[in-house]
């Protein structure tokens, strides 16, 4: 400590000193935090490889026997070895439907992704390439929509455009885009007092060309990123809305229908008909949730905090 | 632009009250976005429903629509105002509105005012017990985990919340009742009175127990998170690091020193994931039928019922303004540095 007090009191070596009790900052600490990294990323592969695997394989394993038949024999039957995961209140197989599920949740979750990320990478870039007025007014509304809270406002949508499945993705991806946009917006910002904006535009490059060739390039992993960020809300938010009643058309058996579906279920003691979308559910969020966080991590390895992107 | 400037001691009462007229001219400022922020919405809510295909004369008719006479649909539809432009529907509904009319909830065959003034106690009781326990929780877990980085406090808290983070709100609530109603009937699984008997505040406690906590976990994470970080930032300060070198025990350091400086970015977060909590209220008054106006909105999405979805949209909008303008009046009120701008 002696050492120290001879130093600048503000930068170098005394901001490293801690008394006994606290940890090094480079120490255990942080190899402990670099350990549980690879630790949550070998989870959620772990989890995410083999649940792909169940999600696609076994309903075409399972044949037509078992996806949507009714059997009224074979009523809320528990686990046992002619179905994994039991039946429901039609005899359905609970594990292949919440599987069906499952695949429903994430090819909408993917949609909802692609269509939020392509709408808010666009918004973003031309309101940071553009400046000035154009920023401004988007930023206003970018402000002004996330005011409104997002499940609301998919309820409002998907009430007024009922039973489709456009009408899901829209309130999803509608809800969504700002995020990329403040993400892409932020980047341009950043991008474009680069010298090499400056040698293109100097170079006779139009708006358009320095958009669309040196800006959109370089912001391609940020807003892919943004894009896998996105994928728990959007399932998430599809779920939710499926469990409302106000999702998917029925003919479509999304995990969150199910779950509300065997609601009732519990109460009457059948809790393999909740169990099996539930854990599916929570296992593909936190999946894909971890596999997120470690990609960002390699992508943004000085990120400021814990909670910025 | 208009900073309060620290004045020098022979104006004692300056700052404060400088601080004071700063807090309402931001106010008035916000007043001045949130009225043009909410007829935005509103009008585009209109236009929405106008280019929906969803039309409320099948409604207001049902089945009998087929066996309705054309002229009588007609009838109904000019007395209903269908055949208005969509600007001259929006502008009947907004005269209404600006008059205290909010138009009639089909859904409930009320008022839609009554409707909201019935339910709007139940809801505000429920989201204000969740965020005071999702603050009061977040704070000490948060404070506890940041304490000791790296230790197993912490590194239990951090886990938990980045799994809590990927826990649907209403799979939450449905454990939650499967655990402490079903199998250990410890508290009643949903709405806010027994069947036989009125309402008592014992009995409203008991009810309110579990749907306020499913709310604060719900909302957890986030604020856990932040408080943490807040306060790592805060202890690394220069000030502290005087205050250790002081001599000062830990705890005062940590509390006195640290945690002053965590809170006032606490306090921004809490105001800007109000959004988030008003997603959990309406997912938590499903989940335990609970009598508020989120549970209201579930059910104007599935009936259609257009006054009372715009009402409450409208209602959740102007409760998330108004919930961001707390905030930062409360950080500019106790963060002297703070400036009023925006």
């Amino acid at each position: 400590m002696g050492e120290a007090m001879g130093e600048s009191v503000t930068g170098g070596r005394l901001k490293e000193w801690r008394p006994g009790g606290r940890r090094r900052p480079g120490g255990a600490a942080r190899r402990g935090a670099a350990v549980s990294a690879r630790a949550r990323v070998v989870a959620s592969a772990a989890v995410l490889v083999p649940l792909v695997a169940v999600v696609a394989v076994l309903p075409l394993v399972a044949g037509d026997a078992a996806t949507g038949t009714v059997d009224y024999d074979a009523v809320r039957l528990a686990p046992g070895t002619g179905h994994l995961m039991g039946t429901d209140d039609s005899g359905r197989d609970v594990l292949v439907r919440a599987a069906l599920g499952a695949r429903v949740s994430l090819v909408i979750a993917v949609a909802c992704a692609v269509a939020a990320t392509v709408l808010g990478t666009v918004v973003g870039a031309v309101s940071g390439a553009a400046g000035g007025v154009i920023d401004a007014t988007v930023m206003r509304l970018v402000d002004g929509l996330n005011a409104v809270p997002h499940l609301l406002l998919g309820i409002l949508i998907v009430a007024l455009y009922r039973g489709s499945l456009v009408a899901v993705i829209a309130s999803i991806a509608l809800t969504h885009w700002t995020t990329v946009a403040r993400i892409v917006r932020a980047e341009v910002l950043s991008l474009r007092s680069r010298p090499y904006i400056d040698a293109a535009i100097s170079g006779g490059a139009s708006r358009l060309m320095v958009l669309t060739r040196h800006l959109l390039p370089a912001v391609a992993p940020q807003a892919a990123l943004a894009a896998v960020l996105l994928l728990p809300h959007a399932v998430w938010h599809e779920t939710a809305l499926s469990f409302l009643g106000l999702g998917l058309p029925p003919h479509l058996p999304s995990l969150g229908t199910m779950v509300a579906d065997s609601r009732d279920d519990v109460l009457l003691g059948a809790w393999w008909t909740i169990a099996a979308p539930a854990g599916l559910l929570v296992a593909v969020t936190l999946a894909v949730a971890g596999l997120a966080g470690w990609w960002r991590d390699r992508l943004v390895p000085r990120r400021r905090s814990e909670l910025a992107l | 632009m208009v900073a309060p400037r620290v004045r020098a001691s022979k104006e004692k009462a300056g700052p404060r009250e400088g601080r004071l007229r700063a807090a309402g001219r931001m106010a008035l400022r916000r007043l001045a976005v949130a009225v043009p922020l909410l007829l935005a919405v509103s009008g585009v809510v209109f236009a929405l429903g106008a280019a929906s295909p969803f039309d409320p004369v099948y409604q207001y008719y049902g089945t009998r629509i087929f066996t309705a006479a054309e002229a009588d649909v007609a009838r109904t539809r000019a007395e209903l105002g269908l055949d208005e432009p969509v600007w001259q529907q929006y502008g009947h509904w907004l005269n209404g509105v600006l008059g205290g009319d909010w138009g009639l909830s089909r859904s409930y065959g009320q008022p839609v005012s009554d409707v909201v003034a019935e339910r709007l106690p139940w809801t505000l009781l429920l989201a204000g017990t969740g965020l005071a326990l999702a603050v009061l929780i977040a704070l000490t877990l948060g404070v506890a985990s940041a304490w000791r980085q790296g230790g197993w406090i912490d590194r239990c808290t951090v886990t938990m919340a980045h799994t809590l983070e990927g826990l649907p709100t209403f799979l939450l609530g449905l454990g939650a009742i499967a655990v402490f109603a079903v199998a250990m009937p410890l508290l009643p699984a949903g709405g806010v009175s027994e069947a036989t008997g009125t309402a008592t505040v014992a009995s409203t406690i008991r009810h309110l127990a579990l749907p306020a906590l499913v709310l604060a976990v719900a909302q957890l994470p986030w604020l856990i998170l932040t408080v943490r970080q807040q306060l790592l930032v805060a202890l690394s300060e220069d000030h502290v690091t005087a205050a250790r070198s002081r001599g000062l025990p830990e705890r005062t350091v940590v509390l006195r020193h640290g945690l002053p400086g965590a809170l006032l970015p606490f306090v921004t977060t809490v105001g800007t994931r109000l959004p988030e909590l008003v997603t959990g209220v309406v997912l938590v008054e499903e989940v335990f039928s609970w009598p508020g106006v989120a549970g209201a909105m579930v059910r104007a999405g599935l009936n259609v019922d257009f006054p009372l979805l715009v009402a409450l949209t409208l209602l959740a909008t102007g409760a998330v303004l108004v919930g961001n303008l707390c905030a930062d009046i409360a950080v500019l009120l106790i963060d002297p540095r703070a400036s009023a701008n925006g």
